[in-house]
């Protein structure tokens, strides 16, 4: 039998672990609070201001969407071409960056002798580390004086040097993503097809990719979702006109550079009606996260 | 059990003489060596593999079976470090002097050791490799994926559900379905690495009558850890110990009467 001191010694240190423990414990509940206590903030308080004007001040919210004039001196906010500037750069955005992106994805994880992916991996990764004020940069610098002198335009900022520079931008993530879903396809299938006859190449888009498919849908839309949030980068390279583009070489002006250039003087209506239109932005990112969770517990089972 | 495999065997020994120089050789390998960058896994083999036969590769964990196997339709050309010297003739062709790697996967098919159907449809499983050839005649490929599922006595099990994916079938089931990919490519030969290993005793029953019945169109190489089914399903075995082909002979000499004592150590199991 253990004497008495012993067992009040044993109880202290305990009852010390306990509250230890219990400290600690909430310690990492609090944390984790803070992300998602700053996500219903950020929600709340944008949407709350941005709802004011629909709510309060008797704004047609069906105007505010499909309305093509935004002169805020002339109380007209309508956000239409932005709307519409966003989806097309995006969608080109896609088309440009989605295929590079797949198939440098391939090329890294199935094709290239290991040295050379040992270049390109930490290249593409520090791509995306690059600050995206300087994607803008070198859009400004590059692309648009590149378009302007061979395409002869007036302007250089435009849909197209949005695209291009969204596209790159894009890349990193495409190819990332991507890459490790592809690697993930386990060696047997290789094997298995390779022994059937297949050839390499047809071994890749037969059965890797196809195996592969839901992480490289959830790569896409990552990309889409870098894509449309993306705001400096695009200021400094789209032109900014609010005209509904018809062609690839108009200057635009997407939701979020809308936000940026005018938040700064913004007041009143105007100013609600700038975080209204970051409730619609975030109306296409929530969609795009609904999409990729969707996709992703797809591909789970 | 036993009294089967003995039965069987005072058959086989009664065929087996003349049957043996009617047979022409399928595969002939002579002096095959093979190393995995400094290291050597296979020294100096050499065999004859004849047509419509089934051979049965034994030996200890390690020793260089699967290796062997797969130079046949070289699959180890995937491994960077391997090299290889030595000839390999199937047909009479030598096939690491062709330079069609393809032609040679169309005409030597495999069995792995784990099922590894594609996640798809046991119908585009089957269908995978004709596809690949070029076959894109729908009634064509239903009439190969039929012949070829029949084939791997499979077809009655998944003739209603053709268009479900391949990976909801059962182990035994997969593993016959990935048979019957590997024939639907009309091969010469099947290559077979330890396919029961990973199924249940009434799968490996299957799989082991299927290759009784395969014999008759198709040369097999099987390699196996049981003894009793390479007894059961062989006709001729080769004994490999530390990359070395120590013995090669008829399958029910091997057993009964081994001429090394090695052999005999290991398929008495006195081996470690
Ligand atoms: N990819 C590889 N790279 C380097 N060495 C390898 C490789 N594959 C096999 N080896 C070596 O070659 C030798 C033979 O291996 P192998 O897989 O052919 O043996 P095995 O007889 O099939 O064994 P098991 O019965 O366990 O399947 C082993 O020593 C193994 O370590
Ligand atoms: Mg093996």
């Amino acid at each position: 039998m253990p004497n008495p001191s012993e067992v009040k010694q044993t109880n202290k240190s305990n009852r010390l672990k306990y509250i230890m423990e219990f400290i600690s414990e909430k310690l990492f509940l609090i944390c984790a609070l803070i992300s998602v206590l700053s996500l219903f903030l950020i929600i709340g308080f944008v949407f709350f201001k941005g709802s004011n004007p629909f709510i309060a001040d008797g704004y047609s919210f069906i105007d505010f969407i499909f309305g093509s004039d935004w002169i805020p001196s002339e109380d007209k906010y309508g956000i239409f071409p932005m709307i519409v500037a966003s989806i097309y750069a995006t969608i080109g955005a896609l088309v440009i960056g989605v295929p590079i992106g797949l198939l440098t994805a391939i090329f890294l994880s199935e094709i290239a002798p290991k040295p050379i992916a040992k270049i390109i991996s930490p290249a593409v990764q520090l791509l995306a580390g690059i600050p995206s004020v300087l994607y803008g940069v070198f859009g400004l610098a590059i692309i648009v004086p590149f378009l302007q002198n061979n395409l002869g335009l007036v302007k250089g900022q435009s849909l197209i040097a949005v695209i291009l520079v969204l596209a790159i931008m894009m890349l990193p993530t495409i190819v990332t993503v991507a890459e490790t879903a592809i690697r993930a396809v386990p060696k047997t299938y290789r094997e298995g097809s390779l022994a059937l006859g297949a050839s390499p190449i047809g071994t890749i888009f037969k059965v890797v990719v196809p195996a592969a498919k839901s992480g490289i849908m959830a790569a896409i839309v990552l990309g889409l979702g870098r894509a449309i949030g993306e705001t400096m980068a695009v200021i400094l390279v789209a032109g900014n006109s609010l005209i509904i583009p018809t062609s690839l070489t108009d200057s635009v002006r997407p939701l979020t550079t809308n936000i940026a250039l005018e938040m700064g003087y913004a007041y009143g209506t105007h100013q609600e009606m700038l975080f209204a239109t970051g409730i619609v932005l975030f109306s296409f990112i929530l969609i795009l996260n609904f999409v990729l969770a969707k996709i992703s517990s797809k591909g789970g089972k | 059990m036993n009294t089967t495999l003995e039965r069987k065997e005072v058959k086989e020994s009664a065929n087996v003489e003349h049957q043996n120089d009617q047979r022409s050789v399928k595969i002939s390998v002579r002096d095959l060596d093979l190393f995995y960058g400094e290291n050597q896994a296979l020294y100096q083999v050499s065999l004859d593999i004849r047509e419509k036969e089934v051979t049965a590769l034994i030996g200890p964990s390690g020793c260089g079976k699967s290796t062997f196997l797969r130079t046949l339709n070289r699959m180890n050309d995937l491994i960077d470090s391997v090299r290889i010297n030595g000839d390999i003739h199937i047909n009479g062709n030598n096939i690491y002097q062709s330079k069609d790697v393809i032609e040679l996967r169309t005409k030597v098919g495999m069995v792995f050791q784990k099922p590894n159907l594609f996640p798809m449809s046991i119908y585009d499983n089957v269908a995978y490799g004709p596809r690949m050839q070029g076959i894109k005649n729908k009634k064509e490929l239903n009439k190969i994926v039929e012949e070829s599922l029949r084939g791997a006595a499979i077809w009655d099990e998944v003739k209603d559900r053709l268009k479900t994916s391949a990976l909801g079938l059962s182990g035994g089931q997969q593993q016959r379905v990935c048979i019957a990919r590997a024939i639907a490519m009309k091969p010469d030969v099947i290559l077979m690495d330890e396919p029961t290993s990973a199924l249940d005793p009434i799968s490996t029953l299957k799989v082991e009558e299927l290759i009784a019945h395969l014999k008759k169109d198709y040369t097999i190489v099987i390699v196996t850890h049981n003894m009793q089914q390479a007894a059961r399903v062989s006709d001729k075995t080769a004994f490999f110990l530390n990359g070395e082909v120590i013995e090669f002979e008829q399958t029910d000499q091997i057993f009964s009467m081994p001429k090394d004592s090695r052999t005999e150590d290991y398929v008495t199991g006195r081996f470690g």
